[in-house]
């Protein structure tokens, strides 16, 4: 800043008013994910904002290109790395949306089921970290360990806590544990406490609420035409939720409540994800009620799915199957489709062309929180510096799924 | 259900309706590229189509085919709860004339996502009011979901950025942080001294 020039006259005094560039992040410590924001300051007032993602590209449509269908799970968990199972299941069921196939009732079940979980991992996470980058350590804490039951239950069927790989085109890389369902009932009532104990610890907090309320406020139009999906739109208004618009598994046997807010604030999105881990708590309770004990968990198809180990190794059938499902991939006929189902930021896309062989043609996903972010510049222009790291907390930016 | 769209479309724009097709239950549209605009603000505002929730643009390169380029778009509709894709096919075989209208005049949300698209398949989307690179970095050469860019292709090193060491005042290059952030380049060092 320049020095105040001592000759001016006395009605010409005033402060310099040069607007001021500011960088925050790529690696900004109160705000999670690599998201560079360059604001233009007047005062403390933010005049224009450019916000710049890219820094965790990995080029994901890229590499999807090299291999089999299959193996592109690997690479899907990778994506929204918070509730990675999601990404699996959406996948998985674009592949299958094209081959024709429906997995049996007992998958379709386990699906839903460990898709509420890690929905509910994913909610957890992003209001833990919001309110911690408030300065509220606490609550922060209590989601970790809520999500670690959540962990436990992935550790317990998958192997793998964060990224487990567990979908497969055709069903699931392996059938519920017997452990499965008395781990969840046992794991649900704990969970929810801690969810009610963040509650009790945030919304009287004057400090929280002050920084939440009306702040980064959106109206449903915009967010509509911003491609918003999921919480985020949900906080505006528009009740659009792919689990009941468009229901796929057995989300139609499920009875469940869709919460929308009012006036679209960091507040309401807030809210939204909330009451979302409750309505999650429902739909598992219910899918743990309906899902058979019994039945097979992939489909019966030899094309699509790889026979059992020992048939691979003592039967002509299973080895000659083996080969060619893992050295030329499963073969998806030629065509493209699009195929959505409901993440934990919103609405999930692949958008899928394949020529007829075991390699994707093109493997595109639209990322909820890419549209999210999108509209991030709208909501901080006007705003001030502060209000930059709720709002883009609620606005669940996750780097691996936005940037590819 | 959005058959009726398909069939709307067709009405209204005859001609410029290349092909329709329904593919495993998603209803397509393939769209004279200079209709492209008209097409979506027809979608947009006509209350029988009512699409005012934006999904998404990308594009597919197919090398072989002349025009090499497939700019896709998704759209929904909140309250008639349709979707339909509306496809257009740009660009001859060394990428020339790949053009299309943008739409960010009419859904906000396509700003990033042409960006994108720009940036990865290095479609021109014309009236976009920010056409730069968005997930790669500036100086990166080539676009990278095209089938010609190997997965393998190795980029250059970027020239040193003049002017970003003044943003870092106080403190010079090798000044003010001795614990961390050493240079081993020691002949810039001598330079400095």
């Amino acid at each position: 800043m320049e020095p105040l020039d001592e000759e001016l006259e006395e009605s010409a005094l005033e402060l310099p008013s040069e607007p001021m560039q500011l960088n925050m992040g790529p690696s900004h410590p109160a705000m999670h994910g690599t998201v560079r924001i360059v604001l233009e300051l007047s005062g403390e007032t933010i005049t224009k904002a450019d916000v710049q993602i890219g820094y965790l590209h990995r080029g994901f449509e890229k590499m999807c290109e090299r291999g089999t269908w299959t193996q592109c799970f690997p690479y899907v968990d990778r994506l929204n790395y918070v509730s990675p199972m999601l990404n699996n299941v959406g996948f998985a069921l674009a592949v299958e949306k094209m081959l024709g196939v429906t997995v049996p009732e007992r998958c379709q079940y386990y699906r839903v089921a460990l898709g509420e979980l890690a929905r509910i991992c994913d909610h957890l996470v992003c209001n833990g970290a919001m309110a911690m980058e408030l300065g509220a350590f606490t609550p922060f804490l209590y989601c970790a360990r809520a999500r670690e039951i959540i962990w436990d239950i992935f550790e317990e069927e998958t192997g793998a806590r964060v990224t487990h790989s567990f979908g497969r085109v055709g069903g699931m890389a392996n059938p519920p544990t017997a452990a499965f369902k008395d781990m969840v009932r046992a794991g649900l009532p704990r969970l929810l406490y801690m969810v009610g104990e963040t509650e009790k610890l945030l919304l009287k907090n004057r400090i929280f609420l002050d920084r939440l309320e009306g702040v980064g406020r959106m109206s449903k139009e915009d967010a509509l035409s911003l491609g918003w999906t999921g919480p985020t739109l949900r906080s505006t208004g528009a009740a659009y939720d792919v689990r009941r618009a468009h229901p796929y598994l057995v989300y139609d046997r499920m009875e469940f409540d869709v919460p929308v807010g009012t006036t679209g604030d960091n507040y309401d999105r807030f809210m939204c994800r909330q009451e979302e881990i409750r309505q999650s708590a429902r739909i598992l309770e219910q899918a743990l009620e309906q899902m058979p004990d019994e039945g097979p968990i992939n489909i019966d198809d030899p094309r699509v799915v790889l026979p059992p180990k020992d048939e691979v190794y003592s039967t002509i059938e299973g080895t000659i199957q083996h080969f060619k499902i893992v050295m030329e991939g499963v073969k998806v006929p030629a065509g493209e489709c699009y195929s959505y189902t409901e993440a934990g930021n919103g609405e999930l896309g692949f958008y899928l062309v394949s020529d007829g062989s075991g390699t994707p043609y093109r493997v595109r996903i639209r990322p909820p929180c890419f549209a999210a972010v999108a509209g991030l510049q709208q909501l901080i222009e006007g705003a001030m510096i502060p209000d930059v790291v709720p709002t883009f907390g609620s606005m669940n930016m996750i780097g691996g799924e936005c940037d590819h | 259900m959005s058959k009726k769209v398909l069939a709307l479309l067709e009405a209204q724009f005859g001609a410029k309706i290349l092909e329709t097709s329904s593919q495993f239950g998603d209803d397509t549209a393939v769209v004279e590229p200079s209709a492209w605009r008209d097409v979506a603000q027809f979608l947009r505002d006509d209350p029988r189509c009512a699409m005012n929730m934006f999904v998404d643009i990308t594009a597919v390169d197919y090398p072989d085919r002349e025009p090499r380029f497939e700019v896709v778009c998704h759209l929904r509709s909140l309250d008639r709860g349709h979707r339909i894709r509306i496809k257009a096919r740009v660009g001859d075989a060394e990428a020339e004339g790949a053009e299309i209208a943008s739409l960010s005049g009419l859904w906000r949300g396509a700003n990033w996502f042409e960006r994108e698209c720009f940036d990865m398949f290095g479609v021109r989307f014309l009236g976009h009011p920010d056409l730069r690179r968005i997930l790669m970095y500036e100086e990166f050469q080539g676009h990278p979901l095209r089938k010609d860019y190997p997965a393998q292709q190795t980029q250059p090193l970027v020239e040193y950025r003049e002017g970003v060491l003044d943003k870092l005042a106080p403190f010079g290059p090798d000044e003010g942080m001795p614990f961390g952030r050493q240079t081993h380049d020691y002949s810039r060092n001598e330079e400095a001294n």
